[in-house]
């Protein structure tokens, strides 16, 4: 609770701070400090601080998982600022706006992650997707940048208007939006229940960018400015997961026989489509936009399996993602030419940029060492935890094998290739800097991920 | 999490990946090589050390477990038995000699290449030594890391694409062994990844089957067993000689030393039922190999093919299920990597004075550097298996055990020995004699260091090639254990 209020209290005063400075930077400082500012008050509440009493009828609800997911997520967002600030700061006006929509997002991400209500599960969504779709569109002389924005509300209006309706054949047969008591009445089948399960998994589904509802964002990664990719593709796109979970979770944990396998196959086809067509994407951008896809897959798993496993995973996958997706964009956002050929040379010129961006392509790889290997390991035994399902493993690991190729690309370019040396791309000693904590967190959870698991009260 | 060193195994891991790290920092000339010479012949005199001193009946000497992951039942915990130790040590033996034969300035940022090649030796002592799944998986992956890199910038002209092969093919293998670690994880009483635990997982016959193939995949694509070679001799040429003889003296006992650890114990049934198709395919295999090696113009793939071969032999000899075979299979796991990185020393000081290894262009070296020659007859004759060489014993058993499990496939394995005289003789002949080429007019014999290191190696090949009874009786007691549950 106490995220939701402070961040929308902070991003009114965002709006503010555009009036007040005339230095370009205050705005990123003024958002940083409200970063650590959430961070403590959601780690208060954690120890069971809490600043407001609002009575919400039971809608809103934070256990550990939601206020650790809280806290991951605000700690992306921090290393995000601290990263890309500079890039966000370099937009000609209005950043401070900028700031302000990223902050409403907080709100949103936090109303989604302790929702009891389907109408909070909406209201959080939507608050989420209004202002992305105004930061898609944020670079405004930019043919691209308006496509992305038109593609991303038609398509995200279409799938929240399917998943309004799914919540009215819930309610319709129910007859409360309250997920507990969906969950009791969800004794048997019945076809209002169905078609408003099937309803609202396509529209997540759509959120997430799972196949075969994942045209969008190839489009959509690529044509946003580059600074707001990074912040769609990790942390919003996280957020939906956790919805998505949650929802699947406490609404329909109980039938989970059911749809079980169609999230199974849904996981499947967005394995096999994201890392197969990311092999063959030439521009760094637009195949990090199918590694997005591809990394659902494997979140999609942990929907599947919904068990403890999944919900640590999750919450570890959500960390090493974000960090690592974080720190690759922060680096890509200063290149003008975004094909892989680009990178050609790059350790060579700038080692510890290099160093932190390969921290950042083994944990997406999975390799141990990296919080993307725990990630991908929790996901693994909650999939092979519910016994006769030892296929899908095979075949994500064979993906995993897979994005291996196009991950290592990168790799190849930035160390092992020559090329003449850029002169209009250079990177401060701070940002050098921030890239080596972004590298030393992802090695810290791939070490000891207990040490983020440990607070998750099972 | 580490804080005690009063132990072997916690040495053998601290030291080189302490050697490692240093080396990463010092880049001052020179240096790097003297902290990582330094740290690896610690690490030899600590295996020693462990092999005098540390009887089995020691414990605390010979085991360390610090807890990691407690919410998951892993633990970083090691191991040293007579089987880790006889690969301890040669581990510990090959890293001085890969790094006495670098030579000075020949590679760039020298002190990232010793770093890395340290902390490649932390991987393979963390895969020999593990007693726990989670912990081997971990360091089967990080040593092969460090490996990548080191081949990907010092190798030869297509070492990229040639790097890549080899590791996306291992990393689909260990891919597949994870799925099976944590599928056995979830059947253990205690939920604990403990060599221990697995070893006591009731498993049905079903479950075994596909066990058994998840891991085996590992490490057949690890040793590797036709047909899953291909990545090899690409491998071998293009990268560097130092990574080469890491890769083919080492790296490939990692598939063979999975089988005889893990695959043996866990899956008997498995094992007892698929035996027979295997060997079948790998004594096939080997004569493939030998034929394609008759057929190679360039030293590094003649070496490479000829590696197939031998390992397949070793693969052929865990999976006859024989004791005698399978203490041949360990001592020759031993001799193989001293074999192996002697051929390539050779290699590598023709291949640096002359610019060429193709065998075509060679000739006429014998009367230009006897020193160089004599040496290269004992590792071919090695190579061969002949009698008093070293390889001869550790074969010889194997053959033994083929022996007794099927004369008519011991009999078909025997073929590959003699398409091994075939090749190596066929080398030496080209190589060693006959005129001298445009290539080898101006050829210098060998000097200094590399003397040493001839002595080092030949020393072992005599040795135990004579008097084998020592590292024998050392291996002894591991040859059993891998072969209990099949008694």
């Amino acid at each position: 609770m106490n995220v939701i209020i402070l961040s929308a209290i902070w991003g009114v005063l965002m709006m503010y701070v555009g009036f007040i400075g005339k230095s370009k930077n205050l705005p990123t400082y003024v958002a940083i400090a409200g970063m650590i500012f959430l961070l403590v008050a959601n780690w208060m509440e954690y120890l069971g601080i809490s600043f407001f009493d609002i009575n919400t009828k039971g809608m809103l609800v934070y256990d550990s998982f939601s206020l650790i997911f809280n806290q991951v997520m605000l700690i992306s967002i921090l290393v995000y600022f601290l990263l890309s600030g500079s890039q966000v700061s370099s937009f000609k006006n209005n950043v401070s706006d900028l700031y302000a929509l990223m902050f409403f997002i907080i709100t949103g991400i936090s109303v989604v992650a302790g929702f009891k209500s389907l109408l909070m599960l909406f209201i959080g969504i939507e608050i989420i997707s209004i202002p992305l779709y105004v930061l898609a569109g944020s670079e405004k002389s930019n043919l691209k940048s308006n496509e992305a924005a038109l593609k991303y509300f038609l398509m995200g209006a279409f799938s929240t208007g399917l998943m309004l309706m799914g919540i009215a054949f819930l309610y319709g047969n129910a007859g409360t939006f309250m997920v507990e008591e969906i969950q009791l009445g969800a004794t048997e089948i019945t076809p209002m229940l169905s078609i408003g399960l099937i309803l609202l998994l396509s529209s997540m589904s759509f959120k997430v960018s799972a196949a075969p509802f994942h045209f969008w964002t190839p489009d959509v990664y690529d044509g946003a400015p580059t600074v707001f990719t990074s912040f769609m593709a990790t942390v919003v796109k996280s957020a939906a997961f956790f919805a998505f979970f949650k929802l699947f979770q406490n609404a329909f944990g109980n039938i989970k026989d059911e749809w079980g396998i169609l999230v199974a196959v849904i996981a499947v086809f967005t394995l096999v489509i994201g890392n197969i067509t990311a092999v063959f994407q030439q521009s760094l951008k637009r195949m990090l936009s199918y590694s997005s896809i591809a990394q659902a897959g494997f979140m999609l798993l942990g929907v599947f399996a919904m068990n403890t496993f999944a919900k640590q995973g999750l919450i570890l996958y959500f960390a090493a993602y974000s960090l690592a997706t974080i720190g690759i964009f922060a680096v890509l956002a200063k290149f003008k030419d975004h094909s892989i050929e680009a990178f050609n040379g790059f350790a060579k010129q700038h080692p510890v940029v290099a160093f932190g961006m390969l921290i950042c392509i083994l944990s997406l790889a999975g390799i141990p060492l990296t919080a993307g290997f725990f990630a991908k390991y929790f996901m693994l035994l909650g999939v092979i935890e519910q016994g006769n399902m030892i296929w899908l493993a095979i075949i994500a690991v064979i993906c995993a094998a897979v994005s291996v190729y196009y991950y290592f690309r990168v790799l190849q370019a930035i160390y092992f290739k020559e090329a003449a040396p850029q002169t209009d791309i250079s990177f401060s000693k701070p940002f050098g800097y921030l890239m080596l904590l972004n590298a030393a967190l992802i090695i810290a959870l791939g070490i000891h991920p207990d040490w983020l698991l440990s607070y998750l009260n099972m | 999490m580490f804080t005690a060193f009063d132990n072997f195994p916690a040495l053998l891991i601290w030291l080189p990946l302490i050697g490692g790290l240093l080396s990463f920092l010092l880049k001052k000339e020179g240096m790097a090589r003297i902290v990582s010479m330094a740290s690896s012949l610690l690490t030899l005199v600590v295996v020693v050390a462990s092999m005098i001193y540390a009887k089995p009946e020691h414990a605390l000497l010979n085991q360390v477990s610090y807890v990691w992951l407690h919410g998951l039942g892993s633990s970083f915990s090691f191991l040293l038995d007579e089987l880790t130790k006889t690969l301890c040590l040669l581990t510990a033996v090959i890293f001085p000699i890969v790094i006495l034969i670098v030579k000075k300035k020949h590679y760039k940022n020298e002190h990232i290449f010793f770093g890395l090649l340290m902390l490649t030796q932390c991987g393979l002592m963390g895969v020999f030594m593990a007693a726990d799944a989670l912990v081997f998986y971990f360091f089967w992956e990080l040593a092969l890391i460090p490996v990548y890199f080191l081949s990907s910038i010092w190798g030869g002209e297509k070492r990229i694409k040639a790097t890549f092969k080899f590791f996306i093919y291992t990393f689909i293998g260990s891919l597949l062994l994870l799925i099976g670690i944590l599928y056995m994880y979830l059947q253990t009483e205690d939920n604990s990844f403990s060599i221990v635990s697995f070893y006591r997982v009731q498993l049905t016959l079903q479950q075994q089957f596909g066990l058994f193939f998840l891991f085996f995949s590992a490490f057949a694509i690890k040793m590797p067993i036709v047909p899953f070679h291909t990545w090899q001799p690409d491998a071998y040429e293009q990268a560097p000689t130092p990574v080469t003889m890491v890769l083919s003296g080492v790296m490939v006992k990692m598939g063979v030393f999975g089988v005889i650890r893990w695959l043996l114990p866990l899956f008997p049934l498995a094992v007892k039922e698929f035996n027979g198709p295997i060997i079948l395919i790998i004594s096939i295999g080997m004569i493939y190999a030998s034929l394609i090696a008759i057929k190679q113009d360039s030293i590094k793939r003649l070496i490479a093919y000829s590696s197939i071969a031998h390992i397949g032999l070793m693969a052929a000899g865990v999976f006859a299920l024989k004791e005698v075979a399978m203490q041949g299979v360990v001592l020759q796991m031993f001799n193989h990597g001293i074999n192996i990185v002697a051929l390539w020393v050779v290699a590598d000081i023709i291949e640096k004075q002359t610019g060429v290894y193709k065998i075509s262009e060679l000739g006429g070296i014998a009367t230009k550097a006897p020193v160089l020659s004599v040496f290269f007859v004992v590792a071919a004759m090695a190579n061969i298996a002949l009698p008093l060489t070293n390889a001869f014993v550790g074969e010889f058993m194997i053959f033994n055990g083929l022996f007794k499990y099927n004369p008519w496939i011991a009999a078909l394995a025997g073929v590959s020995i003699i398409l091994s005289a075939v090749y190596t003789l066929n080398m030496i002949k080209n190589v060693l004699y006959g005129s001298t080429s445009s290539a080898t007019e101006g050829f210098v014999d060998a000097k200094n260091t590399h003397v040493i290191v001839f002595a080092v190696l030949v020393s072992f090949i005599i040795a135990i090639g004579i008097y084998p009874e020592p590292i024998l009786h050392l291996i002894e007691k591991a040859s059993n254990i891998p072969l209990y549950p099949y008694k």
